[in-house]
């Protein structure tokens, strides 16, 4: 991660914000459990930043709400995310950014997946694979740079 | 032989052949042609000096003399060209000279042989004469035109090609006959279209392509009857893969909008429109775009405005019913790219005649209007295609683009201007589908409020909603009939001061309003509340109210389905003194000056009803009629509206609310007391009401009495009466504007910490939601408390109302804001903690851990 470096996709293509979820009388209920659903984790990661862009990853269709599956009775959720173009060098740290977003968001009963959508990256088994890591992600998140940058994708923006 | 002629303009002219000076003689009689051109060159020279000097003989003689000199030799034609040239400028040339000079020219000058200069001059000897001799040179017929044709046939330069188009121009309006040559006349000057002109750098001349384009294309579409050559050419060219020729055939179809009428037009439309159709719809150029739907704009235009004879088809629905069939279906699929193009074209079409717009959105709307009912999701485009088309019946509607706000307004507006069509066929259409009972029902009540723009609308609109109200016990969901209930408010409110709404308000409306209620109480069903504006027929229905609830006087409701006795005041049944908020709609929303009858004894019924009857809802409501009516009499007796008015009676009272504070059993009510005096009421005692209110009661009220509570609560024993103090006191600060409380909040803070541990829920949120704002900007005080604060937001975090749990994150994350230094030391708590809310089993909360946990992990963190 350096300064001063080319832009590797320069000019990407940049889809629409979706709306905010809108409230149902049931979410105001007390007595009715709301289960997690895709559309939450979704809008755990769509705000995150991209590290090159001044956009986000739903902008940019990196994460879409088809590629999040979670299932609350056996926590588990599993996020595919596609990256801009097949040789992205930041394919890791966004995926990372991801990982890290749900692992501060979610209880730690979950069982956290994130992956490369299949086909869209000449590396992604090797990113798969240092995403499904534990002590990899640990040791990654020690690294205070790396971190930093991490912190900087998961910081808001006031929109 | 030849007269004299004079060398310089002085004395008698005479022949110069024969003249006295040998020498210019002998040139011109030279044998050497370079010599003899010397001469003409010296005869023109003097002639353009003093060609208005001349007389009529003098002129005949020299054009007879110039005639014979174009069959001389080459070198001496431009010469002679520009004494032609000045000699028809002469006033004062003969009848006939004219025509001689232009045969001789067309004749023995072959123009296109000639150099660029003397072409030109030839080119101002046409316009001179066209100036000043026009009868005679149509005394020429279609020869003269012939030789034209001839003469420019090839031509190149562009200074000569405006001139050229210049003559042309001048044969079209000034009607010289072209007869047989009407089709070379056109193809000469056709050749040269799309005009593809790139100046040369440098160009002292200033020519630019623009000036060329528009000079031939007034000529082109100078004339009718160059129609059937045009607009076939104009299919050609549109062919064309250049932009700039795409947007000059398309400028110039615009153009013959303006002369071409339905007989110039019929046989080309299906060509001309599948061009158009083929450019709008596929071009990526702005430019092309609107010069195509400019040309649809004119074509409509030209074709509306052709008077037609009784047996020939109106050729301006057939061009429309085109338009219409290949646009129309693409505004029902909003996803496809070709929306806008359609829409686009609709538009322009519809912009250019009344008789057009009407077609036009006659076929489009009831297309949109169905889309919009039978989808459940609109797309976006669905409205603004519907606003798109209105825009050009009404000029400048700006409306809000969001889905059904624009539709609304937009037909709300149409409504007004077109209230028949709209009563003739979106209300029964609304009608229908309202009682159909499909799940678009509430949207159509509300488009049936926003079209209710005008009486008669209104007389149709209204009669639709009472008929609903009026078989609601049939099963509609109470939420359906209050949205109804909102659409006549709204339809009252827009009514304003319409007298003739407000008679149909007053005579059909409130009566079955009223009776609805009571029926609907008499058989024990729950109510909902309309207030209603009345001031025409206010006292009329002030007096009317009160007849009914003191006198049972059922005399003007409808339906004579009640007991001639009604005792709705008396305690009967709880369900029956809830009818009493009607009554406080009624009476206590009237202007001040609206003399009520009756005031005293209905205020006796009141003040017992309020005091005697069990049921909340009706005491609160007789309680507030009470003091609705109170307000406004010139002296008063109750708080609250005391407390309005500032009346000085009031402080005793609030110290005997006080002292009910310190009872034990009244103690929670009386708090609730205060959340009554502070708060705003919607229904009664409201500037909307024509209350009487001071201004800044609120803060009055506070800044007098939060000390003694302050007192008050430090000294009471722990237990529920402080609870009671504490709630008093939040009720009292949150309802102070803004700027007051972060005054005011740091020196109750710690009665406000205190109130964290309170077990009334009431009293935690409000605590907290005072408490937030002072978070994001501390106060000293605050940094003492840090830990008790933390332990105490982390414990409502188990509450068990969402509300405050949802509070008190938000609290957390207020918290994370303040200086690193004084909060880092709780950070591995809070994190831990608040782990457990993100399971919560409401996915509000969860929201709320997320937000605050994330932030708290960036605290003290890189990258922050």
């Amino acid at each position: 991660m350096s300064g001063g470096t080319r832009l590797e996709n320069a000019n990407p293509l940049v889809f629409q914000r979706s709306g905010e979820r809108l409230l149902t009388a049931t979410d105001e209920d007390e007595n009715v459990a709301d289960p997690i659903d895709d559309r939450e984790i979704f809008d755990l990661i769509r705000s995150i930043n991209d590290p090159e862009h001044p956009l986000s990853l739903e902008e940019l269709n990196v994460v879409e709400q088809l590629r999040v599956n979670v299932n609350d009775q056996d926590s588990t959720v599993a996020v595919e995310f596609t990256p801009t173009i097949p040789h992205c060098s930041m394919a890791t740290l966004i995926g990372l950014s991801i990982k890290v977003k749900l692992l501060r968001s979610l209880p730690g009963r979950f069982k956290i997946d994130v992956h490369i959508t299949p086909g869209t990256h000449a590396s992604e088994d090797a990113v798969n694979k240092q995403l499904a890591d534990k002590e990899r992600v640990a040791a990654a998140l020690e690294n205070s740079q790396l971190l930093e940058v991490v912190n900087q994708c998961l910081s808001s923006r006031a929109m | 032989r030849f007269p004299r002629l004079a060398i310089k303009g002085s004395g008698p002219i005479i022949g110069k052949v024969d003249g006295p000076n040998p020498k210019p003689r002998l040139s011109l009689t030279s044998s050497e042609p370079q010599t003899r051109g010397r001469g003409v060159q010296l005869l023109s020279q003097v002639l353009q000096q003093c060609y208005g000097n001349l007389q009529e003989s003098e002129v005949e003689v020299l054009v007879t003399f110039y005639e014979n000199r174009l069959k001389d030799h080459y070198v001496i034609m431009p010469h002679v060209l520009e004494g032609l040239k000045a000699l028809t400028k002469c006033l004062v040339l003969p009848p006939g000279s004219a025509v001689s000079i232009l045969k001789s020219v067309f004749q023995d000058a072959h123009v296109q042989s000639l150099m660029l200069a003397q072409r030109s001059c030839v080119y101002c000897i046409l316009i001179n004469l066209m100036d000043s001799r026009e009868e005679e040179l149509k005394g020429l017929g279609s020869d003269f035109v012939f030789g034209f044709v001839q003469s420019m046939d090839g031509e190149r330069d562009p200074r000569n090609l405006l001139l050229a188009f210049q003559i042309a121009r001048k044969i079209i309006t000034q009607g010289y006959e072209m007869g047989k040559f009407t089709e070379e006349f056109f193809e000469v000057t056709s050749c040269y279209f799309p005009i593809d002109f790139t100046p040369p750098p440098n160009d002292p001349h200033g020519i630019t392509q623009e000036e060329l384009i528009l000079s031939l294309r007034a000529v082109l579409t100078g004339s009718q009857r160059f129609a059937e050559y045009l607009l076939p050419l104009i299919v050609e060219k549109l062919d064309s893969d250049v932009q700039s020729a795409k947007v000059d055939s398309l400028q110039t179809l615009a153009a013959c909008g303006s002369l071409y009428g339905h007989k110039e037009l019929s046989e080309f439309l299906p060509g001309l429109w599948s061009s158009l159709r083929r450019e709008v719809f596929q071009t990526a150029s702005e430019k092309v775009e609107t010069a195509g739907l400019s040309a649809v704009s004119a074509l409509v235009a030209s074709l509306s405005r052709s008077v037609l004879s009784s047996d020939s088809e109106d050729v301006l629905h057939v061009f429309l019913d085109l338009i219409l069939k290949d646009c129309l279906h693409h505004l029902a699929e909003p996803d496809l790219k070709l929306v806008w193009p359609s829409a686009k074209i609709l538009q322009a079409a519809s912009n250019a005649s009344y008789r057009a717009s009407l077609k036009v959105m006659s076929a489009v709307m009831p297309s949109l209007l169905e889309q919009y009912n039978t989808q459940t999701q609109v797309s976006n485009d669905v409205p603004l295609l519907l606003l798109l088309l209105v825009k050009s019946v009404l000029a400048n509607h700006f409306c809000s683009l969001s889905s059904s706000l624009a539709v609304m307004e937009c037909c709300g507006a149409l409504a007004y201007i077109y209230p028949e069509a709209f009563a003739m066929r979106m209300v029964p259409r609304l009608k229908e589908a309202i009682f159909s009972g499909t799940s678009v029902r509430r949207r159509c009540v509300t488009a049936l409020a926003s079209v209710s723009s005008q009486p008669s609308l209104v007389q149709e609109s209204v009669p639709v909603l009472l008929q609903i109200l009026t078989s609601a016990h049939t099963g509609m969901g109470s939420y359906f009939v209050t949205s109804v209930c909102h659409s006549l408010q709204r339809i009252a409110e827009q009514a304003g001061q319409d007298p003739e709404v407000g008679q149909i308000f007053h005579d059909i409306v409130i009566p079955r309003l009223l009776g609805l209620a009571i029926q609907a109480a008499l058989q024990g069903e729950t109510l909902s509340h309309w207030p209603a504006h009345q001031v025409h027929y206010a006292s009329l229905m002030a007096s009317r109210a009160v007849r009914l609830f003191l006198d049972g006087d059922v005399s003007f409701l409808p339906e004579n389905a009640f007991p001639s006795n009604l005792q709705l005041l008396k305690v009967n049944s709880c369900y029956q003194t809830r009818t009493v908020c009607l009554l406080m709609a009624c009476v206590c929303s009237l202007p001040r000056s609206v003399e009520i009858p009756e005031v005293d004894r209905l205020l006796v019924e009141l003040e017992e009803l309020s005091f005697t009857c069990l049921h909340p809802f009706s005491y609160t409501s007789a309680a507030k009629c009470f003091a609705g009516l109170i307000n406004k009499r010139p002296e008063g007796r109750t708080i609250k509206t005391l407390l309005l008015r500032y009346h000085p009676l009031s402080t005793s009272l609030t110290d005997k609310l006080f002292s009910l504070l310190g009872d034990s059993e009244l103690a929670s009510h009386a708090a609730d007391g205060f959340y009554l005096l502070m708060s705003d009421s919607p229904d009664v005692l409201n500037r909307g009401c024509h209350a009487n209110v001071r201004i800044m009661y609120r803060q009055r009220f506070f800044a007098e009495n939060s000390a003694k509570l302050v007192q008050s609560f430090n000294s009471a024993v722990p237990g529920k009466r402080k609870a009671a103090y504490l709630k008093a006191l939040s009720h009292m600060v949150n309802n102070l504007p803004k700027q007051v409380q972060l005054t005011e909040l740091p020196a109750l803070l710690p009665l406000l910490l205190e109130a964290l541990s309170c077990p009334d829920q009431g009293v935690q949120l409000s605590t907290l939601s005072c408490l937030q704002p002072v978070l994001l900007d501390p106060p000293a005080a605050l940094t003492t408390q840090l830990d008790g604060l933390v332990a105490r937001l982390l414990a409502l975090n188990s509450s068990p109302s969402m509300k405050v749990r949802i509070a008190s994150l938000r609290c957390i994350l207020a918290l994370s804001h303040l200086p690193d230094h004084l909060v880092l030391p709780f950070r591995a708590k809070i994190l831990q903690a608040l782990a457990v809310p993100l399971d919560d089993k409401k996915r509000l909360v969860r929201k709320e851990a997320v937000l605050a946990r994330g932030e708290w992990f960036l605290l003290g963190n890189p990258g922050r």
